[in-house]
């Protein structure tokens, strides 16, 4: 009895490492309001990475990747091919719940941080995250070359909407690290997921998470609620002020 | 100065879309066409998802069609008589068109349809109106008369039966060409989101020989009505309607529509149908353009609403 109740403390001190670190994280802003004069914002998380147990010594260097993931969105990517001579839409896929802004940030480009096989598995960097797609019957991912991958990607970078930074994150202190997540004008609302990983010596040793909220404030929200809740309404007074813009018009501008 | 879009989700230059709503509204007042087939490619090049742009286009037209209506009515130039046949046509082809726009859909291939109907109904209609104007003002220049209302040229379409007598036109023809016309341009309306006052204006004049001066007020009354009920239709059913793009749209399209109805009364009827047909024209070239040239970019990325 002695002896296994031993092993097992063995076993738990051999599995702990020898450094244990844990991440304080804390978001500049949690809730991005969309008001009429909305243009994009920039939200700043700051965090600092403290040891897990009083008096655990701590790494000399780690590297940081933040990944933040907006609301799941389908969208279907389109490839032109001419038939007869006009350039039509022939082949499509689709990729389904896919994140509607997807932004990685890090303090150095990701392919240095760790191993390909580690980026792979803790989905790292825009090349390894699951973009699920629709082929056939089935909902996979494809690998990263696919050319409708590759458009849908690249697509999305032009919006604005995906993006990858290596040099997004800073580190104030070894230990105090600052990451600068920008929002553009057309970031969907919704509630987005920021994920935050701690890497040393080519593996991850710590991960946290935290939250944001995209709303719709003031007149935006009234407008955008009314035109979803109340359909009648809204058109009959969007039709009745085109009416009044057109009369007031034709009243302002009578000569005869 | 920028304003963010509510349903759009985008911000937009005020100064920009107020400018666009001006220039379209100076079109649709001169010509008597709603611009529909000007502004929603318009929107659509800034950046506005198509669907919410061709659902806000609908009440951008209602406003500028009715301060045209208006400034055409106190000028008596409006055959109410004549627009209520076409609008009664009109709304058994729109409900034609919405029914073959779901088939479609489904099918798929509907940006397909829609740019070659685009293509091939402002090329021809466009390339008609050019050739007629060009031959009537040839023929005014060798001291004929311009006119294209000759005694005795009367063609088939004045030897139908069901003759109706349409008094502010002077007109004495058969309802059923006015129905066949009404038809065709709800039919189309409602698949190519148009008002389709650019088919009405030529078709009135050719086969009808409505006079110039009553078929712009005639053709505004009858976009007012389909766009103002279309407005109500998008909003209820694809909630995408933007209201706030609508009214800076709105606001620039009713003042544009004032200086564009008083120019238009001024000019030539032969000279307006010329500049119409060029117009229309020149943008069935661009959709042309569109389909033969290849693109940019091979891929097009389109969010897929949830259902």
């Amino acid at each position: 009895m002695r002896r296994l109740a031993l092993t097992l403390v063995l076993l738990v001190a051999g599995m702990a490492p020898a450094a244990a670190e844990k991440l304080v994280v804390s978001l500049s802003n949690h809730r991005v309001a969309v008001t009429s004069s909305f243009t994009g914002e920039e939200l700043v998380l700051f965090g600092t990475i403290e040891p897990d147990r009083p008096r655990t010594a701590l790494r000399p260097a780690y590297d940081l990747v933040v990944t933040v993931t907006g609301p799941k969105q389908t969208l279907r990517t389109r490839r032109k091919e001419r038939v007869l001579g006009i350039w039509v839409n022939t082949e499509m896929r689709e990729f389904v719940n896919v994140p509607a802004y997807l932004a990685i940030l890090s303090n150095q480009p990701v392919d240095t941080i760790t191993n390909a096989d580690t980026l792979r598995r803790l989905q790292v960097g825009l090349d390894n995250f699951l973009l699920t797609q629709r082929i056939g019957p089935d909902v996979a991912d494809t690998v990263p070359s696919d050319p409708f991958r590759t458009a849908f990607v690249r697509l999305q970078q032009q919006y604005g909407l995906y993006r990858q930074s290596g040099t997004a994150v800073t580190f104030l202190t070894p230990t105090v690290f600052r990451a600068a997540i920008p929002l553009p004008s057309n970031a969907p609302t919704g509630s987005y997921a920021v994920d935050v990983k701690l890497f040393a010596d080519n593996a991850m040793v710590a991960r946290t998470s935290s939250a944001l909220e995209v709303i719709k404030a003031g007149f935006e929200q009234f407008v955008a609620e009314s035109a979803r809740d109340h359909g009648l309404l809204y058109g009959l007074v969007t039709a009745m002020m085109a009416l009044l813009t057109g009369w007031f018009a034709s009243v302002v501008f009578r000569r005869d | 100065m920028q304003i963010y879009l509510p349903i759009a989700d985008m911000p937009v230059n005020i100064f920009l879309v107020l400018g666009m709503g001006l220039a379209v509204g100076f079109i649709s007042g001169m010509f008597g066409i709603g611009g529909g087939f000007l502004m929603t490619p318009l929107l659509i090049f800034i950046g506005i998802s198509p669907a919410v742009a061709v659902a806000s286009v609908a009440s951008h037209i209602s406003a500028s069609s009715f301060t045209g209506a208006i400034t055409y009515w106190r000028k008596r130039a409006i055959d109410v008589a004549l627009a209520m046949m076409l609008l009664a046509a009109g709304i058994l082809g729109t409900a034609t068109g919405v029914w073959l726009f779901t088939v479609l859909r489904t099918l798929d291939q509907l940006d397909l349809v829609i740019g070659l109907s685009y293509v091939t109904l402002l090329t021809s209609v466009g390339g008609m109106m050019i050739w007629e104007s060009v031959r009537a003002e040839l023929r005014a220049r060798k001291g004929m008369p311009a006119t294209l209302r000759r005694p005795g040229s009367h063609s088939w379409v004045h030897g139908l039966p069901l003759k109706m007598r349409f008094k502010r036109s002077k007109i004495y023809v058969s309802a059923i060409p006015v129905w066949v016309i009404g038809f065709t341009i709800g039919f189309v309306g409602a698949i190519l989101g148009i008002g389709g006052g650019f088919l009405l204006v030529p078709m009135l004049i050719y086969f009808l020989r409505v006079p110039t001066a009553t078929v712009i007020g005639t053709s505004m009354v009858l976009t007012l009505i389909t766009m103002a009920s279309a407005t109500v239709m998008h909003a209820v059913t694809n909630h995408l309607v933007d209201a706030l793009l609508a009214l800076i749209l709105m606001v620039g399209g009713v003042i544009g529509a004032q200086f564009g109805a008083r120019t238009g009364q001024r000019m030539r009827g032969e000279r307006l149908r010329l500049l119409l047909g060029l117009l229309v024209f020149a943008v069935g070239l661009r959709f042309a353009f569109e389909l033969i040239v290849k693109p940019e970019d091979l891929y097009s990325l389109r969010a897929v609403r949830p259902d």
